[in-house]
């Protein structure tokens, strides 16, 4: 599930993508353009030439989409065992520790009740950095216990992804995630509590193949990459030229797999729109 | 003409023998009958020796074996009246999964299952068993059919993995699979699935979400498979063989011990002596057998309280820590 080659998924470095020399100038990750670094940041890490929306980390999210001080965070000692006692390049159990030091989280996802423009809701971020965002038993044990917050307290559940799949060093206990945090989706939905993903930069594997793409209202960010196989994967299988645009958010737009693409700046806006209404009018008698 | 592999070669040579031996004893009527009870005694013993031996990489090899019994070979020998229903209603009919109803004895039930070919046409016709996202939507369609209409529903896995397709990205794959795995768990009946084969990844995972979730003694079952493992974790440029996948086959703890071990399948239904392929009846007995005594057991069984133990014993998967401390 885990389509991305070895230095996407087990990078927690964000300069593979947008290398950031040190100094005043950035580069654009995807149309290579060198961009003045304060006004890449004033515009929210979004690239002013091609609109691409770089990675960006949990707390920076957290700070775009929630009411400043708002967010509490649960469950946050939830970390990775190692069940499978696997040694890939180094030994899984460092990998966990080196990216626990260097993306400063315990793990890949990171979720708590916050306030979106004065609305409650519970509110789920992936970082990248951390491990390419794959899914193991953490992460989904914290996505399961994020939905059965937004239950107990009758919120709407918010998630934003980034990930490149399932987490292999986890083995088949990554791969049982996806049924496990689908199936709390799916109660989650029968109360019927809102439930909305945003899929940003990128989302693949076993995380678009389960809670990525059940949102009731699907939003991505511009630009970003998103599917279930990796487009190396497809190429080899199929040995045909790939569109251009192929698995981009725009794509998926055009073919009816997402709601929306709205911008970085937006989002807030957006969602705690969408949270207001669907909360509903009361009943007829 | 059977196909051996390599681990299977003293058992192709010492069949031979005993073939041989046995045409010439037909021929003259000498004496060779103790010879070929003797020998055929050692055959015995080496295939238990041999299969008791397999490394997770040869499993792996039997699970993908071109003779091994796919879902219509079972559904052949367990059912009789099987009447296979097509298409997603939206796009199209995807024949890498078999989606229908038959009668096991006397219980009308609803099967499931990826659906490999045998022979060059037929594995192109069935896309080597890989779904795209219609399968999955066919196979919900009449899950939930047979939902309305109380049959217990058996799935069989055996898929390298969903498709990777433009079309497939297209239409969905994503959402297909992720739609399955969330709604099969509401499905108020009886379900059994039965890994047969090779369990590869999502693409296998969108038919496992079941009360009974078991496997065949030889089959595997895994996030990715060995090769797909390798080439991202190990290969750093270098040309990969088979001893690299040998140990992610290894590492990665995929057969049905592994599963029963971590307590992720409820059981391993005992596959003939040699494997699947060398009595595909027999296998397909045993495998009745287990889906006629579970029917039994879960059709007793309140509907919300079936659901809510299927629903716990997916909650209950996964290995994590909690507390200030270092990883455990
Ligand atoms: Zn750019």
């Amino acid at each position: 599930m885990a389509w991305f080659k070895k230095t996407a998924v087990t990078s927690s470095d964000p300069s593979k993508k947008v290398k950031i020399p040190e100094g005043l100038w950035v580069k654009c990750a995807d149309c290579k353009e060198i961009v003045y670094r304060k006004e890449f940041e004033k515009n929210l890490k979004v690239c002013p030439k091609c609109n691409y929306h770089s990675r960006i980390g949990v707390k920076e999210r957290i700070a775009l989409t929630t009411d400043a001080g708002s967010f509490v965070e649960i469950a946050v000692e939830l970390q990775s065992c190692d069940p499978l006692d696997f040694t890939d390049t180094i030994a899984y159990k460092e990998r966990i520790l080196s990216n626990q030091s260097k993306a400063g989280l315990k793990d890949a996802v990171t979720a708590g009740t916050a306030a979106i423009n004065k609305n409650p809701a519970v509110v789920a971020v992936m970082d990248f950095s951390f491990m390419g965002g794959s899914m193991g038993s953490a992460v989904g044990e914290k996505m399961v216990r994020a939905a059965e917050a937004a239950i107990e307290h009758r919120l709407p559940l918010i998630v934003f992804t980034s990930s490149g799949g399932a987490r292999m060093q986890e083995g088949i206990f990554s791969l049982m995630q996806m049924a496990k945090v689908s199936a709390a989706v799916g109660r989650l939905k029968k109360y019927p509590l809102p439930y909305i993903t945003v899929l940003t930069d990128p989302t693949f594997g076993g995380v678009s193949a389960s809670f990525a793409m059940l949102g009731d209202i699907i939003i991505a960010e511009p630009k970003s990459l998103i599917g279930f196989a990796g487009a190396r994967v497809i190429q080899q299988t199929i040995n045909q030229q790939l569109p251009d645009d192929f698995q981009q958010a725009e794509f998926l737009l055009k073919k009816g797999l997402i709601d929306k693409v709205v911008h970085r700046k937006d989002l807030k806006t957006s969602i705690a729109r969408l949270i207001r209404m669907l909360r509903g009018a009361p009943k007829n008698a | 003409m059977k196909i051996y592999l390599d681990f299977e070669r003293p058992i192709e040579e010492l069949e031979l023998k005993i073939e041989e031996l046995t045409q010439l004893s037909g021929t003259n009527g000498t004496g060779l009958e103790s010879e070929i009870t003797a020998l055929r005694q050692r055959l015995q013993e080496l295939r238990k020796e041999i299969f008791l031996g397999l490394s997770p990489w040869q499993k792996c090899q039997l699970a993908r074996h071109p003779e091994r019994p796919y879902t219509l070979d079972y559904i052949e020998r367990i059912t009789t009246e099987f009447t296979e229903l097509h298409g997603d209603r939206r796009f199209a009919d995807d024949p890498a999964i078999i989606a229908g109803f038959g009668m096991i004895d006397t219980i009308p039930v609803m099967i499931a299952g990826h659906q490999k070919g045998r022979g060059t046409k037929n594995r192109i016709i069935r896309n080597f068993g890989q779904p795209h996202p219609e399968g999955y939507r066919k196979a919900l369609r009449i899950m939930k059919l047979a939902e309305r209409f109380n049959l217990p529903i058996v799935t069989f896995v055996d898929t390298p993995g969903a498709f990777p397709g433009i079309g497939a990205e297209e239409r969905g794959q994503s959402e297909a699979i992720a739609t399955n795995l969330m709604e099969i768990f509401s499905i108020g009946v009886p379900i059994i699935s039965i890994v047969i084969g090779e369990g590869g990844s999502g693409g296998a995972l969108a038919l496992s979400v079941a009360d009974r979730l078991v496997m065949l003694e030889h089959s595997v079952y895994s996030v990715i498979s060995p090769e797909g493992c390798t080439a991202i974790l190990w290969s750093s440029g270098k040309v990969l063989n088979q001893d690299d996948y040998a140990r992610a086959a290894s590492a990665l703890k995929m057969t049905a011990a592994d599963l029963m071990a971590f307590n992720i399948i409820d059981a391993v239904i005992e596959e003939p002596q040699g494997g699947a392929h060398r009595d595909p009846a027999e296998s397909a007995a045993n495998v009745k057998r287990y889906i006629l005594r579970e029917i039994e057991k879960l059709r007793g069984i309140p509907v919300e309280q079936l659901i809510e133990t299927r629903h716990q014993k997916f909650r209950n998967i996964g290995v994590y820590a909690e507390n200030a401390g270092q990883v455990s």
